[in-house]
């Protein structure tokens, strides 16, 4: 403390001070995150000649080329459904955010709080409630079999829909909260400036709000993808055998048939793209939008 | 909510609300506003619809092993929610996990928090992106490497390598959820402190620890429910020690009793007032300060 100074913003410039504060934390982390993902990276790159045999480190590249090629089904089915489920929660999570923030009045934080309610039910308990609600005898199946291009044998459970609207329900809360969170920040007179320019209210949206509100937008969005894309439960749950995504695949090879190497070179292949993405975003955006 | 002055035409000479400000401001004409409530409406109704089901399905008593479709109304449920012992002790070895987990992350996160809002030093940017790499890293590559990090060490799995693993991805969480409310905060309260003669732990407990209060006990509760929540890491790093979803799951091959929902409705309701007396409190304590 003696070795810290103030100045006139009030933050401190600490020789050692800060280092102490960190380090218990951080060094937990280096410890249980930063470790094993190297020692993942290891495994990733061993060889393991039988099913019971200890993998050996040997620069096999050869895992991440067969994880690719054997999964690329599975792959390509992950993003496409996280992807889904993403402009799916921006289409139904941006305009709650934005009646919210408008229209909230008084009632805002009692209607943010609500947003995040269903969250606090276990989300395998919620997950499984979706099968309940859309099991082929029940009432959401029946009316989707009203519909003209539905068959009377048509299905919602165990089909991609079921998968993508799940994985949209669960993780939707990270999209609302960093919305709001944008929209709150913009001063709404500006639209009314806009509105007194003679813009109409949709091109007062498009031109002043919307830009305004996109770092929210963003953020929710990695929210929602990085979850969804490596999610098993609800193509567990929701989904069919055909409807397995790579987080299928890497629990089963790790912890049913113990294929480490190659289960680490997928698991690796769905960070790295996931990690390209976050910095390109933090590189634009900054790290703060990320804390909900 | 006033709605009724959604369909008034924009006058230029209205009192206009400050930013911030509760008062409703206006979203566009009339016929948007109404369009856009309709989609809240139904947004809420399906946000929702999963959890109706949950607690109607509470008092349901089933035709076979399973929960899932409505036979009979029944309370029975109710009077013995701890009926199904597996999953009763799995229940309380998960709130036991979550609150040691919680204890721990919070201690270490507030500091964290602490040390990159108060302090400039090196690193500072590099240890902010550090700690935002196990948010945006997916579960299953944190749960994966771990295990591999375990068994190659000949840790055997149980309960305390979940609770190593549920610290590890809530020290981060808590740490930004804190940084982002004391973002701001005047340091130099604690000078003025010191000043007066007080010495740095007392300044610590007088005066720092109540401003970030309210930042640990809302971090405190998300991470108590993201703790009680998670699968994909804790099904990892468990070996035979399970928890309440992992329980839930396992059993699901065979069976799903309404007691899930019983226990699963309880938790709601135990947050939700969790939820309501939190910010009172808080409104409480604002209130006798200012």
């Amino acid at each position: 403390m003696a070795a810290a100074t103030t100045d006139d913003t009030g933050l401190r410039r600490g020789r050692f001070a800060p280092y102490g504060l960190l380090s218990p934390g951080i060094i937990w982390l280096l410890v249980f995150f930063l470790v094993p993902v190297v020692m993942l990276v290891r495994a990733s790159l061993s060889t393991k000649p039988s099913r019971f045999a200890e993998p050996v480190f040997s620069w096999d590249f050869s895992n991440y080329g067969s994880a690719l090629s054997e999964y690329s089904d599975e792959f390509i089915r992950s993003f496409l459904y996280a992807g889904t489920a993403t402009v799916l929660a921006i289409l139904i999570g941006y305009p709650l955010a934005y009646w919210i923030a408008t229209c909230g009045g008084r009632w805002k934080n009692f209607l943010i709080g609500l947003v995040v309610v269903p969250f606090f039910t276990s989300y395998l308990i919620r997950t499984i409630a979706w099968t309940s609600i859309l099991q082929d005898d029940g009432v959401v199946t029946g009316l989707y079999r009203l519909l003209p291009w539905v068959g009377s044998d048509g299905r919602i459970l165990a089909t991609p829909m079921a998968v993508i609207g799940g994985l949209t329900y669960n993780f939707i809360s990270f999209m609302i909260l960093p919305i709001y969170v944008s929209l709150e920040k913009i001063d709404f007179r500006l639209t009314e400036a806009a509105a007194d320019l003679g813009c109409t209210p949709w091109r007062a949206f498009r031109k002043v709000v919307l830009p305004l509100s996109l770092p929210g937008i963003f953020a929710g969005s990695l929210l929602v993808f990085i979850p969804a894309a490596g999610d098993y439960l609800n193509a567990r749950y929701l989904g069919s055998p055909q409807t397995s995504m790579i987080g299928t695949v890497v629990q089963n090879k790790f912890l049913v048939q113990f294929d480490y190497p190659q289960a680490a070179a997928l698991s690796l292949v769905l960070m790295v793209i996931i990690t390209v993405l976050v910095l390109i975003y933090s590189k634009f955006l900054g790290t703060e939008g990320l804390a909900v | 909510m006033t709605m009724a002055e959604g369909a008034a035409p924009p006058v230029v000479a209205e009192v206009r609300p400050a930013v911030g400000s509760d008062r409703p401001t206006r979203a566009g004409s009339g016929w948007g506003r109404r369009v856009l409530t309709a989609v809240a409406v139904l947004a809420y109704l399906w946000l929702f619809l999963p959890i109706l089901n949950i607690v109607v399905f509470t008092f349901n008593d089933p035709a076979g092993k399973y929960n899932l479709s409505w036979e009979r109304f029944t309370l029975e449920n109710w009077a013995e929610p701890f009926k199904d012992a597996q999953l009763t002790e799995a229940f309380w070895r998960s709130l036991v996990v979550a609150a040691v987990a919680v204890a721990v992350a919070l201690a270490m996160g507030s500091l964290i928090a602490i040390a990159l809002s108060r302090y400039r030093f090196t690193g500072n940017k590099v240890t902010e992106v550090f700690l935002v790499l196990p948010l945006t890293t997916p579960e299953i590559v944190l749960g994966a490497s771990l295990y591999q990090l375990f068994l190659g060490r000949g840790v055997v799995l149980g309960q305390v390598t979940v609770i190593i693993a549920h610290i590890m991805f809530l020290v981060s969480f808590v740490a930004m959820t804190v940084k982002a409310r004391v973002r701001g905060f005047d340091w130099t309260v604690e000078d003025a402190a010191m000043d007066l003669g007080a010495r740095p732990l007392r300044v610590f407990w007088k005066v720092t620890f109540p401003l970030i209060l309210p930042g640990i006990l809302a971090a405190a509760l998300l991470s108590f429910a993201l703790s009680l929540d998670d699968y994909i890491v804790t099904d990892f790093t468990r070996g035979e020690f399970t928890t309440f979803p992992i329980q839930v799951n396992n059993a699901f091959r065979v069976s799903f009793p309404p007691q899930v929902n019983v226990l699963a409705t309880l938790i709601l309701v135990v947050t939700l007032i969790l939820f309501t007396i939190g910010p009172l409190s808080q409104r409480r304590r604002g209130a006798a300060a200012g």
